[in-house]
């Protein structure tokens, strides 16, 4: 087998799939990372030339967003402002390196409990397309993340693409991403919110989702129900709103404290949509 | 790698269309590097998170080391040698040139490539859209400041001089003399070198803090891995297998033997072919662990539960410290107000972003090792007694050295290369990953510690008590020195007239601590800072009225009774900062009377560090030498590891001789060119070299006067004719001029026809054993107030804006001061927000925080200069007290924003919030 293949079209990319499993590269941001001072032996499929993969498309229900899809795209693309939570977590993703070569889709395959690029498409209920030569498949991203580092991709399989319904056109989308330091930064916690407002204020329709404090992140369903009817300003988190929440203690901080602050959290994520 | 069959790959670099017959998984960084010798773009973790190897690809910045060499196919690249054309410097770099803005150079070409993607696009860039640019680089020598100062003005003039007058070098802001290679990618570093035919060698270390272990067939690996030449281990050890930095104190193996006392201690070290190297794996080595319960933290030192880290030292105190100033128990009885409190601290990662690196090759019956250091007579002492060889037969070759800060005091690479090239004949080089870096060398100690401070009711200070427990690993390393400086210094720059001080360095099974920028001190100010603000509250004073008050000043004697009768500018640079202080402070409680979430504050750190070894001698000896064609040297062998001794050594020299700086060159820390100058610690080098400097200079001076016949205040004019002719000395005087033909006067071996010698040893008596004497010749002194901002719902904390006075005696080059002292603020920063060593956790730059461009405070930088009669023109040093305020005045900042007391840095949002809820501080 050639260990390294570079097709420029996803045709081949998949062909070269459904011959043998590869590791599949696109930006590289996890992928070197996780081999320092190790020899790479991985055979290795690149998709970074499969141009067709590098488009954000509306289309007749949705924007779909190509399987290469870097942080930087997401930022300069005139997307509606539901996307505008997605656009604030591309921007605190590394430093520019790393969203210009990053991906959003390399991001929700590495599955980091951290992943900042989750939180916003579970609230915008983004859908994996997964591609093999056997089939081309829908999963909502809630299905396609199983856990840490643990996705539905089977071996042959690819991610060409996210697609983002269309969004309200009232939707509008925030981020919030509590880390110790300002740039390259991890999340301790974030959130991710997209939220319809009627002329006064009043929350219409609420999605919301909590990164790092559980092994994927989480929409608050109840409190999405909950919040329907509510003004804005005097909006009310509640302990039930986030009791499924497990963190865990590690380097960045302790489990106590991440659930202490998502109260704060999502109060500064819901009410920072306008 | 090696399973990996090589493609052409084509693609434009510094545009010119290259094709590549490579293995296209190598990363760009390592193929620009070891393939086409473009060694400009560094490599200082190949995971992305620290942007030394920042590139342009199709103009956008990304990090070569984590971009596949097959992935440039059809793109165009550019590095930063593909920025300056026909050596005329852009004008982003001669504005990092002018401003400052390369100190060791390292993280430069990640910086400028990262620069010049914005300035291409943006040309007239805001700060905020700088930060965001800079923001996927680390700096650990600048604090950014200069960085972000020269992105902003690239293009515009700058007060910096590249070659002030005969006479005035001294106090100019001259750019730095090396500061142009820094700037093109020409500056060779330690893995920017090593022969072409030198072999790899890479060591395996312990992933257990404490074990035994075995080797069972390194010959299988032999037959398995052709390109394996040898595998050492403990046996191959030709000398002594230990080493340190005492005389009497070898206690670190270069290759552990059956017993491991800390992960990441080498046990073997693997040497051949770099992709045999790299592919072996502990199993195919047959190494086996048989893991011990280590010995971690204070009580587990103490506990005498478990078997002794070292058996030598039963009770695993390795060293122990004492001051002893009159009757501290009476004068607290007799005291108006007293405070006392426990501080920890955490283990912290001297963090510069060139790992450690080098090569060995031998040379005759001598062996020559390039390598970043910042002692490089200690190396060569300590490699000769590692091998087994004569002193002379041992030459250090520092490479320029990508930061240091008190890491690269210690052997890493030197003896496990030399040994090698020794044994093998053959030139062996090492570059230490990141991880490998982190987890085996030295970090600043973790310190427990328990600390009382009184004073009477007018505020006048009566007495400090300090306990002391450094963490100080498995093994010595500069354990004892910490433990030794902490007690003269932990009272800080205050007249205390009793104080009582213990400290003890206890082993453990953890990463050795050694020497970190002020050798525990910054640790101990911690405390002392606390309880001077708690004094003052008890007294109803103001903080800084406090401490100005309790300053020392002149005809004070220290609490080991030295009498301080010059430079002792603490008053001074406490009184500068007053008018801020008030206004700062009064500013924050206005903001806080409208803010119910964000609490500002505003607090105070001091710091005074006696510059030099503490009632050592530690002579340094300078040379500077003029040859036959008028070629003007200094041979200094004062480490440059990028806070500039280069250029400040020429300035002095420069100034002393009464020649321009622009005519000298320089050889730096070569053991065979240059005399011993001591390490480049202790604050010593501007203040000890810096006068044998001086002292050299005027040394020469003095022959070309007598061989001139010409009169003391002659001015001296050298022609300098290139290889060919002779130089020529013209000495004006009010006789007339004077010529001394070079070419004439008979050369030295070394070829220089003239040569000046200085040395200077800072005087210093010993101490009792009270520890009272006069253990350093002068001090430094400073104060630092910073503002910060807590977020009282979220216990984060950002530093808005920092002062910082020092007093320096005399300031040799204000650029190079002020860069110091904003990068001790940026390390500062980070002790006291941000940085913990966990042994297995933090062992890569994104678990381990180092704070980035955006983390900086505004910081605005006051020079005091009280004069040091036995300095080079009044000056002393700055390193270490740049960065010993930083921490107690951020921590004192939260202290005023929110009334809660960090006792355990750093103090990381989870700790703040924890506090603030304790105290009930944080209901918004
Ligand atoms: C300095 C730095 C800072 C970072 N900061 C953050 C941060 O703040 N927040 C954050 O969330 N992340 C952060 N990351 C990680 C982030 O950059 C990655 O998660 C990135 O988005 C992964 O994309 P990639 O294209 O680089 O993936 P790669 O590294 O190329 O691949 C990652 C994984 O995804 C798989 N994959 C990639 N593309 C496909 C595809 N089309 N189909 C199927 N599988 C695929 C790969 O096989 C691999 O398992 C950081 C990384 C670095 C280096
Ligand atoms: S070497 Fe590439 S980011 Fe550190
Ligand atoms: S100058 Fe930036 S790391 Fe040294």
């Amino acid at each position: 087998m050639i260990p390294y293949l570079r097709p420029d079209n996803l045709e081949d990319a998949l062909s070269a799939l459904s011959e043998h499993p590869r590791t599949l590269l696109a930006g590289g941001t996890d992928f070197f990372p996780a081999r320092v001072g190790k020899p790479i032996t991985d055979n290795v499929l690149d998709l970074s030339g499969v141009e067709s993969l590098r488009k954000i498309q509306q289309t007749a229900d949705g924007f779909m967003l190509g399987g290469l899809t870097t942080w930087t795209d997401i930022i300069e693309a005139q997307l509606p402002p539901a996307f505008d939570g997605l656009k604030q977590a591309a921007k605190t993703i590394g430093g520019v390196q790393t969203q210009n070569a990053g991906t959003l889709v390399g991001n929700i395959c590495n599955a980091s409990p951290a992943a900042d690029s989750v939180p916003n498409l579970l609230a915008l209920e983004a859908q994996v397309q997964l591609q093999s030569v056997r089939e081309t498949r829908m999963l909502p991203l809630e299905e396609f993340i199983l856990g840490n580092r643990k996705t539905a991709k089977k071996e042959d399989e690819l991610i060409s693409g996210i697609f983002i319904p269309q969004p309200a056109e009232k939707g509008r989308g925030n981020f919030e991403k509590l880390g110790t330091r300002a740039y390259l930064v991890i999340s301790i916690v974030m959130v991710g919110v997209v939220a319809e407002l009627n002329e006064s204020d009043e929350i219409l329709n609420l999605k919301i989702a909590v990164g790092a404090c559980s092994p994927v992140a989480q929409r608050l369903r109840l409190l999405e129900q909950e919040a329907v009817g509510q003004k804005l300003k005097s909006i009310k988190i509640l302990p039930a709103h986030f009791e499924s929440l497990e963190p865990i203690d590690d380097i960045r901080a302790t489990a106590d404290y991440r659930k202490k602050v998502v109260p704060e959290l999502l109060l500064r994520a819901i009410k920072g949509v306008i | 790698m090696s399973t990996t069959e090589k493609t052409t790959v084509s693609f434009i670099l510094n545009d010119i269309p290259q094709t590549l017959s490579v293995n296209p998984l190598r990363r760009f960084s390592d193929v620009l590097r070891e393939d086409l010798g473009l060694t400009g773009t560094k490599v200082g973790c190949d995971a992305g998170d620290c942007g030394a190897c920042t590139i342009l690809v199709d103009g956008e910045q990304r990090y070569a080391c984590l971009t596949a060499v097959g992935q440039l196919e059809g793109h165009s690249a550019r590095t930063v040698e593909g920025l300056a054309k026909n050596g005329d410097l852009t004008a982003l770099q001669q504005a990092f040139l002018d401003e400052g803005a390369a100190q060791c150079g390292i993280c430069t070409p990640g910086m400028l490539m990262a620069a010049q993607s914005l300035l291409d696009r943006t040309p007239n860039p805001t700060e905020p859209q700088v930060l965001d640019a800079l923001g996927g680089v680390l700096c650990r020598c600048t604090g950014y400041t200069k960085i972000v100062e020269a992105v902003l003005k690239a293009g515009q003039t700058s007060a910096s001089e590249a070659t002030p007058p005969s006479g005035s070098a001294v106090g100019s802001r001259m750019v730095k003399v090396d500061g142009k290679q820094k700037l093109t990618g020409e500056e060779i570093f330690s893995a920017d070198h090593a022969p072409e035919d030198s072999l790899w060698l890479r060591a395996i270390r312990s992933p257990h803090p404490r074990a035994k272990f075995t080797l069972a067939h390194p010959e299988k690996v032999l037959n398995k891995y052709p390109g394996i030449v040898k595998i050492l281990t403990a046996d191959d050890v030709t000398g002594n297998n230990g080493f340190g930095i005492y005389p009497h104190i070898k206690d670190q193996p270069v290759l552990a033997k059956d017993h491991v006392r800390f992960r990441g201690e080498a046990v073997v070290a693997l040497v051949g072919e770099r992709d045999a190297v790299e592919s072996v794996s502990e199993e195919d080595l047959g190494l086996t662990w048989e893991p011990l319960e280590a010995i971690r933290g204070w009580d587990a030192a103490l506990s005498g539960k478990l078997e002794p880290v070292q058996a030598e030292i039963p009770d695993n105190i390795l060293a122990e410290g004492l001051l002893k100033k009159n009757d501290v128990e009476k004068a607290f009885a007799e005291s108006f107000a007293v405070a006392e409190g426990n501080w920890t601290t955490s283990a912290v990662e001297h963090g510069y972003i060139e790992p450690e690196a080098g090569y060995a090759r031998k040379v005759g019956q001598r062996l020559e090792i390039f390598v970043c250091t910042q002692s490089p007579y200690m190396d060569q002492t300590e490699v000769a007694q590692v091998l087994g060889l004569e002193l002379e037969q041992i030459r250090i070759i520092p490479s320029a050295v990508g930061g240091a800060f008190g890491g690269k005091l210690d052997l890493s690479v030197q003896p496990l290369v030399a040994l090698a090239a020794w044994i093998l004949e053959r030139p062996v080089r090492c570059i230490y990953t990141r991880p490998e870096s982190l987890a085996s060398t030295t970090k600043r100690h973790p310190v427990q510690m328990r600390a009382k401070a009184g004073c009477d009711k007018d505020g006048m200070l009566t007495a400090y008590e300090y306990h002391g427990d450094f963490n100080t690993g498995a093994y010595a390393s500069w354990g004892p020195t910490v433990a030794d400086r902490v007690p003269i210094h932990c009272s800080g720059p205050y007249f205390v007239p009793n104080v009582f001080a213990k400290t003890r360095a206890l082993l453990t099974n953890e990463s050795p601590s050694g020497a970190f920028r002020g050798f525990g001190t910054p640790q101990a100010a911690i405390a002392n800072d606390a309880l001077l603000d708690e004094l003052a509250e008890k007294v109803g004073m103001d903080a800084l009225d406090f401490r100005i008050k309790n300053a020392l000043r002149k005809g004070d004697r220290t609490p080991t009774n030295q009498l301080l009768e010059n430079s002792v500018g603490q008053l001074e640079c406490l009184e500068s900062l007053k008018s801020r202080w008030d206004s700062w402070r009064k500013e924050a409680e206005v903001f806080n009377q409208k803010n119910t979430k964000l609490k500002r504050g505003v607090g105070c750190g001091s710091a005074w560090y006696g510059c030099g070894n503490t009632s050592l001698s530690n002579p340094s000896t300078i040379r500077v030498g003029i040859n036959g064609e008028g070629k003007l040297t200094l041979y200094n062998g004062a480490m440059d590891i990028g806070q500039g001794a280069n250029t400040i050594m020429v300035q002095i020299c420069a100034d002393a001789l009464g020649l321009p700086a622009s005519q000298f060159e320089y050889v730096m820390g070569d053991t065979d060119l240059t005399a011993d100058a001591g390490k480049t610690s202790a604050s010593r080098q501007a203040f000890v070299s810096g006068k044998a400097t001086q002292l050299a200079g005027e040394h020469l001076r003095a022959q070309i006067i007598h061989l001139a016949e010409a009169t003391e205040n002659a001015t001296l004019h050298l022609e300098q004719n290139g290889t060919s002719g002779s130089g020529e000395i013209i000495v004006a005087d009010e006789t007339g001029e004077h010529v001394i033909v070079l070419a004439d006067i008979l050369p030295q071996t070394n070829g220089d026809v003239l040569t000046g010698e200085g040395t200077f040893d800072p005087p210093t008596t010993p101490l009792d054993e009270n520890r009272q004497g006069s253990p350093y010749a002068t001090y430094g002194f400073g104060a630092h107030i910073a503002e910060v901002e807590v977020d009282t719902m979220l216990g984060t904390t950002k530093v808005l804006r920092l002062a910082a006075a020092h007093d320096v005696g005399k300031t040799i080059n204000p650029t190079l001061v002020e860069g110091q002292i904003h990068g001790g603020v940026a390390q500062g920063l980070g002790l006291a927000l941000m940085e913990e060593y966990v042994q297995g956790v933090s062992e890569n730059l994104h678990d381990y925080l180092l704070p980035t461009v955006g983390d900086m405070p505004e910081i605005e930088v006051i020079l005091i200069e009280d004069p040091e009669p036995l300095g080079p023109y009044g000056a002393k040093g700055i390193g270490e007290h740049a960065l010993i305020p930083t921490a107690p005045a951020i921590l004192g900042g939260i202290k005023h924003a929110t009334g809660i007391s960090i006792r355990h840095v750093p103090a990381t949002p989870d700790r703040v919030f924890t506090a603030l809820q304790e105290a009930g501080k944080n209901n918004g």
